[in-house]
């Protein structure tokens, strides 16, 4: 009985002196905001969610099984149109293909081993990978990924459930503006991906193709075509090798973004980054 | 077929995505046009999904409140408004037009 305070004393310190070591680490800093910026738009995806026609469990399980913001506004943003459920589906998993990418970045980046990959991948998305990759130091580019990721996993899913339950009780989505709410989220995806010419000329071209196919096909499939599109530009023209691979909030501030040396795995800031950049701003 | 299937499937491809690119050799998807196509297939399905949501309805096109929604969401996004600022200004545009009388 005496003895236990002694022998807790200790244990609690150097607990307490772990945790003061991690928040004394740039990268989990970078993390933990990071984490509590993406998290807070979780709100937002699930009040969209529900009214888009989706059920609270529904939209939990996008948060908690798809985990990728880009692709779970994207499901729902088709199901919200009309369009159907194998639509949806492969709007989501297209827009899933860069997670490979990030993938790919990570397992050269930080190698980790075992069950790690298994839940490192479901946690692999921009915030995590842009986190992880602006670090240079290989112990914080591990901190960055891990404190990011699983900070955003747990918020991104609490703040999917507030929306959802507060969107469930709100009526007429229409009424709140809502659709116009879908709107703005894209846009806003969207916008950090425009940094030049090129990107925006995609964007112009697939939004043209998009308006075109409209009348003439199913809902949901002018944007399949909208990404056949895409596939083909990217595919026959020469550019930045990271287009649109940038996070939707960029945890290290617009000049960070892409500084080399970040290690060798890394496609962020290889290919005319510094000039295509420099000459936009 | 139930919107579950649609979903669930979405969820297992997702993570599909994201395991391969630990567990495919690094040499295979070395090729940078495997990065360009995700990267721009990203901007295109992105760019498309802002339109449809601002003017498709079903398979009509339609100028209504949600017009307003994409313009205050430009505006607020060229002042660096914040994501979930950008998402609450394209509601309340649209919200207003509406109560203002323009569907």
């Amino acid at each position: 009985m005496g003895l236990e305070p002694a022998e807790t004393g200790p244990r609690r310190a150097s607990l307490a002196g772990q945790a003061v070591k991690l928040l004394a680490s740039p990268a989990v800093r970078v993390g933990i905001s990071i984490s509590i910026a993406t998290g807070l738009y979780g709100v937002s995806f699930g009040a969209l969610s529900v009214t888009s026609g989706l059920s609270v469990l529904q939209t939990m399980a996008l948060s908690l099984l798809l985990f990728s913001g880009g692709s779970q506004f994207a499901f729902i943003g088709v199901v919200g149109g009309g369009g159907s459920g194998i639509a949806a589906m492969s709007a989501a998993t297209l827009l899933g293909m860069r997670n490979g990418i990030y993938g790919m970045q990570l397992n050269a980046l930080l190698r980790p081993g075992g069950w790690r990959k298994y839940v490192g991948a479901q946690l692999t998305i921009d915030e995590s990978t842009a986190t992880s990759t602006g670090q240079e130091d290989p112990a914080e580019q591990r901190r960055g990924f891990w404190a990011a990721g699983i900070g955003i996993y747990v918020l991104w899913n609490l703040f999917t459930a507030i929306g959802a339950i507060a969107g469930s009780g709100l009526g007429d989505p229409k009424q709140w503006g809502l659709d116009g709410a879908a709107v703005a989220a894209f846009l806003a995806l969207l916008w950090p991906r425009l940094k030049g010419r090129e990107p925006i000329a995609i964007a112009v071209v697939c939004a043209a193709a998009t308006v075109l196919a409209v009348p003439f096909v199913p809902a949901g499939v002018p944007i399949l075509v909208a990404a056949v599109v895409a596939a083909l530009a990217g595919w026959f023209s020469h550019g930045r090798r990271d287009e649109g691979l940038e996070p939707d909030i960029e945890p290290y501030g617009e000049h960070h973004h892409g500084r080399p040396g970040a290690g060798s795995a890394d496609l962020r800031g290889q290919q005319g980054d510094g000039t295509q950049r420099g000459a936009d701003t | 077929m139930s919107l579950w299937f649609w979903l669930l499937l979405a969820c297992v491809l997702a993570y599909a995505w994201k395991l391969v690119g630990y567990f495919v050799p690094a040499r295979l998807l070395e090729d940078p046009r495997t990065s360009r196509v995700a990267g721009t297939m990203t901007i295109g399905l992105l760019a498309s999904l802002t339109v449809v949501n601002a003017v498709a309805s079903g398979q009509a096109l339609a100028a209504d409140a949600r017009l307003g929604a994409l313009a205050a969401a430009a505006v607020a996004l060229a002042l660096r408004a914040p994501f979930l600022v950008v998402v609450i200004a394209g509601a309340g545009a649209a919200a207003l037009l509406r109560f203002l009388g323009w569907n």
